[in-house]
């Protein structure tokens, strides 16, 4: 019973989010009289260089490509350095990822700038950078957190080691992994804002923009969207990450 | 038929195993015994090849094992642990179906061995083939995990500690009913156990175990009967080994034609000339029961009926005793 009513929750709350979220992205008219008190003479309250649902498209777009890439590199890595054979490049696998993470995002547009020139692809390379090891660690934990026996037992009834990865242990380590993906995908939303500071299309854009025209109406639309944003991929993942659980949880 | 030559693992200077070899026949059950540490879990691990032996070999029908890729020479051995290890992300109906599937039957053919199992095992289908591992009792998974390792039809089933994690009386259940499915499809079994009850109530010979070697490999009675060293007798029991001997042994091949006893109402029997009337023994009783019987009622003869309630004979205590020191 009481379940029941968390669901419900849960699905009310993602509906208003997903409403409102909607609301200001196509008719952020409705929103002008708060903004305007925010406004100094003159200043338009509500953004109308671009479109807000074409930047939500392209920050989302950014955000997703990074993601994946994270995805299959932290992915990889996790499985092959829980691989007897990988094992002695664990260490330094999180190294490199521990790197990616205390590297801070804006110093990493800095030096990818010069290498890749102004648009999407710094902004790409700092997102991946940066949403690489929580991935890889959940990838590690989830493999690690698979039962020795269950896996004793897939090995000693014949399954090879390629099965067992693909049938007990990447199934069963799933929940932890999306959980990881889940992080990573939250920060990036988040941190893609400063893309725009290197000409990379997103909601950053609305921010900067504010920021620059001493705007302060611009630069809550644009913090409120991002924030938006970010709570319906938190839902979204969390929906994933439960049906990932559903069959084993008591 | 498996035979193990010299079998033998090496963990740097310590030897686990030391040169370990054994017959085992079709339709046999084998138990390696022996306490902790004495090498009994590595000889079957090397058996499937979970662990590579350091030296010797063992042959299945003749065939040197090495020569099979592991992966399909275990898709012929069922494997049972303790702690059972089943998928818990997988239905009941899916852990069993693990190695029919990987040996490739087609759908019906699983589906039918998956009820057959079932149903074997006294779990009915209709309730508990769609169950998550976490929704049975331990016992439930258990019989689960014995039947997904026996659902290929192994020529052989490799068995460690199977129902080391239940409690007492459960365990004694799911021996009793292993052992009927054992009979009835007449299962080759190799059995790891530290319970010298489990070990002689399941197989038809025991390995003793010791630091790597087996120490003794007999059958229950001559085990019981002639120990082959102190540490064979601490194994097999101090104290009691006579009355273990007496629960290998049941009254239907000891007992004698019950001459001049009567039915005195309720089920019960009187002697001729006796004064007491006097509850019957069943016939698939043990020697155990019988002399357990004999001296809580503190008489020296008791009768002995069939499932029916039938009088078929009658047991006494000179026969028990005889039959004790190997004089029957």
């Amino acid at each position: 019973m009481r379940r029941e009513w968390r669901r419900l929750l849960r699905i009310g709350a993602a509906a208003a989010a997903v409403a409102a979220f909607a609301v200001m992205l196509l008719a952020p008219q409705a929103f002008e009289r708060p903004l305007a008190v925010l406004t100094k003479f003159g200043q338009p309250a509500i953004y109308d260089r671009d479109s807000l649902l074409s930047l939500t498209l392209a920050h989302v777009g950014i955000v997703a490509a990074a993601s994946l890439a994270a995805l299959v590199v932290a992915l990889s890595i996790g499985i092959f350095v829980t691989r007897p054979a990988g094992a002695q490049y664990l260490p330094l696998a999180r190294a490199v990822a521990n790197l990616g993470q205390t590297f801070p995002p804006v110093a990493m547009l800095a030096v990818a700038v010069p290498l890749t020139g102004f648009g999407a692809r710094p902004t790409l390379i700092a997102l991946f950078a940066y949403g690489l090891l929580p991935i890889f660690e959940n990838t590690i934990a989830g493999l690690k957190g698979v039962s020795p026996q269950v896996v004793e037992a897939a090995r000693g009834m014949g399954m090879t080691d390629g099965r067992i990865l693909k049938e007990i242990e990447l199934p069963l380590a799933l929940p932890v992994i999306i959980a990881g993906l889940r992080i990573s995908i939250i920060v990036s939303i988040g941190t893609a804002t400063i893309g725009s500071t290197v000409g990379a299309r997103g909601l950053g854009e609305i921010i900067i923009a504010g920021l620059q025209a001493d705007n302060l109406a611009y630069v809550l639309q644009g913090g409120v969207l991002v924030a938006m944003l970010a709570v319906l991929a938190d839902f979204g993942l969390g929906f994933i990450e439960r049906r990932a659980r559903q069959p084993r949880s008591p | 038929m498996i035979t193990v030559d010299a079998l033998t693992k090496t963990y740097g200077p310590v030897r686990a195993v030391d040169g370990i070899s054994f017959e085992l026949a079709e339709g046999e059950a084998l138990a390696l015994i022996g306490p902790s540490g004495c090498g009994k879990s590595t000889t079957l691990r090397m058996i499937n090849r979970l662990i590579e032996p350091s030296a010797g070999r063992v042959l299945i029908d003749g065939v040197d094992t090495r020569s099979i890729p592991p992966a399909a020479l275990r898709l012929r051995m069922g494997y049972a642990i303790q702690g059972i290890g089943l998928f818990p992300h997988r239905t009941v109906a899916q852990n069993i179906a693990t190695v029919p599937r990987l040996l490739g039957w087609p759908r019906a053919r699983i589906a039918a061995r998956i009820e057959e199992l079932l149903d074997l095992f006294g779990l009915p289908p209709a309730v508990f083939a769609h169950k998550y591992p976490h929704e049975l009792s331990g016992g439930q998974q258990q019989r689960v995990g014995v039947a997904r390792a026996m659902a290929g039809k192994p020529a052989v089933l490799l068995m460690d500690e199977p129902f080391g994690a239940l409690d007492p009386i459960t365990r004694a259940r799911l021996q009793d009913e292993f052992l009927a499915i054992r009979r009835r499809m007449g299962t080759t079994v190799l059995l790891v156990t530290h319970d010298m009850d489990e070990a002689f109530r399941l197989a038809d010979r025991l390995a003793v175990m010791e630091k790597g070697r087996i120490v003794q490999l007999d059958t229950p009675e001559a085990l019981l009967r002639r120990p082959a060293s102190a540490f064979v007798q601490s194994m097999v029991g101090n104290e009691d080994r006579g009355l273990k001997l007496l629960s290998l042994a049941g009254v239907a091949a000891l007992m004698r034609p019950a001459e001049g006893w009567a039915p005195a109402g309720e089920g019960t029997f009187r002697k001729a000339g006796g004064q007491e009337a006097l509850a019957p023994l069943s016939a698939s009783a043990s020697l155990r029961e019988a002399a357990s019987r004999l001296v809580l009622t503190g008489v020296d003869e008791l009768p002995v009926v069939d499932e029916t309630g039938n009088l078929v004979g009658t047991i006494d205590m000179a026969r028990i005793i005889a039959f004790g020191g190997g004089r029957r």
